[in-house]
């Protein structure tokens, strides 16, 4: 066994909560009567819709495209009618632009066969991985293809795929491991192919031994002389998944400030996100589907879902048999950056990992006293930021003078605030610093 | 969501449904969070000081645990009206104000009338924490601050209300007997005002003498005696990472080396062992020098803070007025806590490209 790697500095160990679905398979989440899909699922520009109010689709049509700027299609998740083109409620803007489909369920599933990508070229296999629709869907949610075609002077020298998933709770990264390790692997080849790298490094942490151990098998199946995946166990600690930090623990390199992951030579993608482009590439369908976990003391039966995009909180939890009636929480996302939800109409997005249901019990309502100055934060964050200083000066309303400090290298990863024992707000408190603050 | 299809037998109860009219919490992530509190981090220091106060009751009596009962009463209760009167919601269970009247008793000798805590509290809770703006707004270490007050006001009490340690059972001869009968003085203070030669005479020298003040049998303030024991609470703040091992070590160490260089007749001839076992230095170092409110919140910046401790508190023994200086030296450097977490900043993951701007 390799010794484990992991970031240096900062970082906290939040209670894994994993148990109750780490187990269970994958299981196909039958379609309800009416999806919404969102039009901005992705960082840039929102899709417009190609369809029109009334009109038909089948499974797979493109049904949104992106004309000026950054973005990726969007697919129908199913056959059927176009019930309207309006809003949807949505975690963090309210509502968002959305299209409604009314499901026909007596179409016939579409069947997608395999093809040999390994004669296209790479700007072939880019295309189509554009044409899929496929963004990041570890949860930023930024254009894939944009992020496999780095600029022309960073020298890439590897790709590495983030199965890390050091977000308590959720386990939806964990089962695609384990029951598509050869997907997984499949798409690392093909990215790998796209960049021109000859190695890969796969990211996982050691709380996912069976994990590693499949994905393992799979990489070295494959691995030849001039095609090097690698399964590297990492030590379980909060945010591993954090692109930076992932990076320094793999490679050691760290990137700079306000820089991407090419300036250091690397590429990260999730390990779903592989799946998605093996997906694509292989069997040529688009990225309309997403497994979820679906966890927490709050609901009746926890699981891991296959589920179609636009598939609302509300049907999954009837499909699961309800809630509980201690449920005091709901949360789209895990538990240390997810977005605690006011409606079950929000649906299923590409980059939704998981719907937590929480009861009184998981979550921490205390409230929050003055700071005072143990510097706990200082040490549990991974970018050697001062959340404390953060915290002080935007209560005292001196917010825009918080660049100092570090708040636009913040990536609200929580834990300054999982860790203060006043029980501070400290993410809270950046968000509204990098709305006041100067750069 | 009339037309819900029923995607399997499972029938979902009323009170389980959506249709039931049900609530919930939102808030900003993350949302869980660490079961650490400030009460369970300030009842913690408290749990780690009650060895040493034991102590105390055996070498001089039921009178220590008098004071300190009456200080800690005195801070709460100084604590619930002082928030009662400045309309700010009354956090009496969270220690803080528990701890300030532990930390106060001990540093006061155990001769005192119980009257001297009382005073000290309402000097050190309201006018130095709450008038400041309460927990985490104070500039200077409370329980210091009360200590510095009796010390201004009732100079012969707080310099001369001292008890020799008794051996054995003889704690039971205080009842009904007066105390100021044994009263005797400090180390430092035969050391400053005697000489050398008067406190090898009174206290012994070499290895007895060092193992009964590790132990704690020497005169002195209620709690700063038994080095060991004071070791040993500290030892557990710095297993549960409540505090870090910098602060303590360089107030120590500093207060070692400077003796060490200045404190003899020649230079670099001083008792560093000595100075770190008498005075108040270990229980400062360990419980007072580590209070979060009032000192940096850096490791580099607890390094700064702690060596400037060891250095006042020398000067202080050696060339000021009082025979111990370890209260004034962390008085003094309270302030400059902020200061030093200025420039003290934590090291960032990495610079933007082409350095800072």
């Amino acid at each position: 066994m390799k010794s484990l790697l992991t970031f240096l500095q900062g970082g906290v160990h939040p209670p894994e909560a994993k148990g109750q679905t780490a187990a269970l398979a994958i299981e196909r989440m039958p379609v309800p009567d009416e999806l919404e899909i969102i039009l901005g699922q992705h960082i840039g520009a929102p899709c417009a819709p190609t369809v029109a109010k009334r009109g038909e689709v089948t499974e797979g049509a493109m049904i949104g495209e992106v004309k000026k700027g950054l973005g990726v299609p969007l697919h129908s998740p199913v056959a059927g009618t176009i019930k309207a083109i309006g809003t949807s409620a949505h975690p963090m803007r309210v509502s968002a632009p959305s299209v409604t489909i009314a499901v026909n369920h007596d179409a016939a599933p579409v069947e997608y066969a395999k093809s040999d990508w390994t004669s296209l070229s790479g700007d072939e296999l880019l295309a189509k991985v554009h044409d899929a629709g496929i963004i990041g869907i570890g949860g930023a949610g930024f254009p894939t293809h944009v992020k496999l075609r780095p600029p022309k002077d960073a020298k890439i020298d590897q790709l590495l795929l983030n199965g890390a998933e050091c977000e308590p709770y959720i386990t939806a990264d964990h089962r695609q491991m384990l029951e598509h390790a050869s997907e997984v692997v499949e798409g690392a080849r093909i990215i790998m192919k796209i960049l021109g790298v000859a190695k890969c490094q796969i990211g996982i942490e050691s709380n996912k031994p069976d994990a590693i151990e499949m994905m393992t098998r799979a990489a070295e199946a494959v691995s030849t002389a001039d095609c090097s995946i690698v399964v590297q166990g990492l030590q379980v600690k909060y945010p591993q998944g954090s692109e930076k930090q992932l990076i320094e623990a793999l490679t050691g390199r760290k990137v700079p400030a306000m820089a991407l992951p090419s300036a250091v030579g690397v590429v990260v993608q999730n390990v779903s996100t592989a799946t998605a482009i093996c997906d694509a590439i292989v069997y040529g369908k688009p990225l309309y589907e997403k497994v979820i976990t679906i966890s927490g003391k709050g609901i009746n039966k926890p699981a891991n879902l296959l589920v179609k995009v636009g598939t609302k909180i509300g049907d999954i939890v009837e499909y699961l048999g309800g809630v509980k009636p201690e449920l005091a929480k709901i949360i789209m996302g895990g538990p240390m950056m997810g977005f605690a939800v006011s409606s079950l109409d929000i649906p299923v997005t590409k980059t939704t990992s998981s719907v937590l249901f929480l009861t009184e019990d998981e979550i921490d309502t205390t409230p929050h006293s003055a700071c005072i100055r143990c510097g706990w934060c200082l040490e549990a964050c991974p970018m050697g930021l001062e959340p404390k200083e953060i915290g002080i000066h935007v209560e005292a309303n001196r917010a825009e003078n918080t660049a100092k400090f570090g708040v636009f290298d913040c990536f609200e990863c929580g834990s300054c605030a999982y860790i203060c024992p006043a029980k501070r707000p400290l993410v809270q408190f950046v968000r509204l610093a990098k709305m006041k603050a100067k750069r | 969501m009339s037309s819900r299809r029923v995607f399997n037998d499972m029938q979902v109860p009323e009170n389980q449904s959506l249709s039931a009219h049900r609530e919930w919490i939102v808030s900003v992530s993350p949302h869980v969070k660490s079961n650490e509190t400030v009460a369970k981090i300030m009842w913690t220091v408290v749990a780690c000081l009650m060895p040493p106060l034991f102590l105390s009751v055996f070498i001089f009596g039921f009178q220590t645990l008098i004071i300190t009962a009456v200080s800690v009463i005195s801070c709460v209760v100084v604590e619930y009206v002082s928030q009662k009167a400045l309309k700010r919601p009354v956090t009496i269970t969270d220690g803080s104000a528990v701890l300030t009247g532990v930390l106060m008793a001990f540093v006061i000798p155990p001769g005192v009338s119980i009257f001297l805590p009382v005073l000290g509290a309402v000097m050190a809770i309201y006018i130095g924490k709450h008038l400041f703006g309460g927990i985490g707004f104070n500039i200077f270490n409370p329980a210091l601050m009360g200590r510095a007050f009796l010390l201004a006001t009732f100079p012969v009490a707080m310099t001369s209300a001292w008890l020799a340690p008794v051996d054995g059972m003889a704690i039971f001869s205080y009842f009904g007997s007066g105390i100021d009968a044994v009263s005797t003085a400090t180390p430092l203070a035969v050391m400053k005002e005697q000489g050398m030669a008067a406190f090898t005479e009174m206290f012994g020298s070499g290895a007895s003498l060092y193992s009964s003040f590790f132990l704690g049998w020497r005169p002195g303030c209620i709690g700063e005696t038994s080095g060991f024991l004071l070791m040993l609470g500290g030892g557990y703040l710095i297993y549960k990472k409540y505090i870090t091992w910098h602060t303590p070590v360089a107030v120590l160490g500093s207060i070692a080396t400077f003796t060490f260089a200045f404190g003899g007749d020649t230079l670099f001839t001083g008792d560093p062992l000595l100075a770190i076992l008498s005075g108040g230095a270990i229980l400062g170092a360990f419980f007072m020098a580590t209070d979060y409110v009032t000192a940096p919140s850096t490791t580099i910046g607890r390094v700064i803070y702690g060596v400037g401790i060891g250095a006042l508190t020398v000067l202080i023994r050696l060339k000021g007025g009082y025979p111990e200086g370890i209260c004034y030296a962390i008085l003094l450097m309270n302030p400059l806590a902020t200061v030093i977490d200025g420039f003290c900043k934590p090291k960032r993951f990495a610079g933007p490209v082409g350095g800072d701007k």
